[in-house]
């Protein structure tokens, strides 16, 4: 089998590409982060705060995998707990209170796989940002800047649009766990990543993906100024939107995944 | 599909929840005629294991069959089943996929990894989904995702609670990310039943994990569990590689939900009729209880 979709899930995870914060501080003006849940801790793998775009107020999160190494450890490489999504929550219901537009950045190898993330419940944190983004009554986008890792990444990404980087990758597990639940050999990741259907263009064909963002240029100022007008003209569309139909279009864009045929009992 | 008679005896050990095929725990005996307790040790005959729920003496419970556990909990022939004929059409033309999904449909019996439908339970009429340890142990795919969101749909239509039981392992890998996406599809669902002032009860049971259970498992507005199951997040192995710590007795566990304030109560599944029909009745206001 090739390896194309391997180098991708390679490139995704490259240690040299931006991360959340080189979007936030680089689009957006006046940037303030919020911190806390309000009932545990503050997680530092997901940022978020209020900020500007062109003058327009928004709420901005972000994964954050950290830059330097030990930063990378402070932030426990963008794997969040459960704090951290209850975060992500609070400031987007804060966002609907205001009916600011709220932006994610999305970069996480999944949700954090740890004792304290089960004893304060991942779960239920995920499964809540689900059910709430899922009628959020303000415009929702979503873009994958790296890796898009399971329900870790879902959490942030039940948006009205869902954009992706043209090396980002979104996956319902990882390749090496793929590979070793199939064939008991984690080795084979690049045979498992294949098999996926992972990559950014596989996404937009299945139309989980809505857009795809070229990557020539990136992490240039150019390129953070180019992508933040199109985020700028994407949510002035979204706000045009009567709330009632805002949510039924996300509604409809999620509904509609499926892959499967009507059949007689007797043929199956 | 028929409606199934209450509480009617299983005819062969397949029906009775294929467990001569399929052990649900290691190192358990298998025999046509007695079943051993991994808990206990004890030999129950199965005749007996059957009166009692697939539930031993000491309170251990089997895994059982999702058509069985509608016998066991809704009312005499009030079970109309739903969205029956759907088939997974392979999206990702994923190794293997079809073939284990032809293969596990002919050793379970059952179509997909839930049964939905309409029901009573004590006289509360309900919709109902049970998904089932027996076809890929419950994993959700985009069948699964369809029939359950479907459920809700119809729940919403008809103005009726939801009653859900989940099993799985977790989305469904063979069919990539439009498995995830079915998270997000149900948990829409589950939002616009609720906005809709409806109730909604789950049931977890042994193993409730990965995406469903961060998504529709924890979305009920009371959520029940069943002694013993394992239901978490993040599958224990995994958990124990990348912490390398061993993980504590009783990790992931019913017990462990309740004790960290994530679930309602622990109900043993002879009780659970009971509870379930109180519960609906009460949600109900006794309006809708004729």
């Amino acid at each position: 089998m090739s390896s194309t979709a391997y180098d991708k899930v390679k490139l995704a995870r490259a240690n040299n590409r931006p991360t959340s914060l080189s979007y936030i501080n680089n689009m957006f003006s006046e940037f303030f982060e919020l911190h806390g849940d309000r009932a545990y801790a503050d997680d530092p793998a997901i940022v978020g705060g209020v900020a500007l775009l062109y003058g327009m107020p928004v709420t901005v999160i972000g994964i954050e995998k950290g830059r330097s190494a030990k930063e990378r450890v402070h932030r426990n490489f963008g794997a969040s707990n459960p704090e951290g999504y209850r975060k992500a929550l609070r400031l987007m219901r804060q966002a609907e209170k205001y009916h600011r537009p709220v932006i994610c950045f999305v970069d996480t190898s999944g949700a954090f796989c740890g004792i304290g993330a089960e004893e304060r419940g991942q779960g239920q944190a995920i499964a809540h940002n689900l059910m709430v983004l899922s009628d959020l009554k303000t415009p929702v986008l979503s873009i994958l800047i790296g890796e898009g890792g399971s329900g870790g990444a879902l959490a942030l990404c039940v948006a009205d649009e869902v954009w992706m980087l043209e090396n980002s990758i979104y996956s319902v597990i990882s390749p090496e766990g793929c590979a070793s639940i199939l064939w008991k050999d984690s080795g084979r990741a690049a045979d498992a990543a294949e098999c996926l259907k992972l990559t950014a263009q596989d996404a937009f064909h299945f139309g989980i993906a809505d857009k795809i963002l070229p990557e020539s240029g990136l992490g240039s100022v150019a390129y953070y100024r180019h992508l933040s007008k199109q985020i700028y003209q994407k949510l002035g569309n979204l706000l045009s939107l009567t709330t009632e139909d805002l949510i039924e279009k996300r509604y409809q864009r999620f509904r509609k995944f499926g892959a499967f045929d009507l059949v007689n009992e007797e043929d199956l | 599909m028929p409606s199934f008679p209450f509480l009617h005896k299983p005819q062969n050990p397949l029906e009775q929840g294929g467990r001569t095929s399929i052990p649900a725990r290691p190192g358990e005996a298998d025999s046509e005629l007695a079943e051993q307790c991994p808990n206990c040790h004890r030999q129950t005959e199965l005749s007996q294991l059957w009166s009692n729920a697939n539930t031993c003496s000491c309170g251990y419970h089997f895994r059982i069959k999702a058509a069985q556990r509608i016998r066991l909990l809704t009312d005499p022939d009030s079970f109309v089943s739903e969205f029956d004929g759907l088939a997974s059409n392979d999206p990702l033309e994923f190794p293997g996929y079809r073939k284990k999904l032809e293969a596990t449909r002919n050793l379970s019996g059952g179509e997909e990894a839930v049964l939905c439908g309409r029901a009573s339970i004590g006289g509360a009429p309900c919709c109902l989904f049970v998904m089932d340890p027996y076809f890929m142990m419950g994993s959700m795919g985009t069948v699964v995702g369809e029939k359950i969101t479907r459920t809700f749909e119809l729940a919403t239509e008809l103005n009726l609670p939801v009653v859900g039981y989940t099993v799985s392992g977790g989305a469904r890998m063979q069919e990539g990310m439009l498995s995830l996406m079915q998270m997000a599809k149900t948990s829409a669902a589950v939002k616009k039943h609720s906005n809709a002032g409806l109730f909604y009860l789950t049931i977890l049971t042994d193993p409730t994990t990965g995406g469903v259970m961060a998504s529709f498992a924890m979305e009920g507005d009371i959520i029940l569990a069943e002694p013993g199951a394992t239901a978490g997040f993040a599958g224990a192995r995994v958990i124990e590689q990348t912490v390398r710590k061993k993980l504590p007795p009783g990790f992931q566990t019913s017990e462990f939900l309740l004790d960290h304030g994530f679930i309602d109560a622990i109900v043993p599944r002879l009780e659970q009729r009971a509870v379930i029909s109180k519960l609906l009745f009460i949600h109900q206001g006794g309006t809708a209880h004729e």
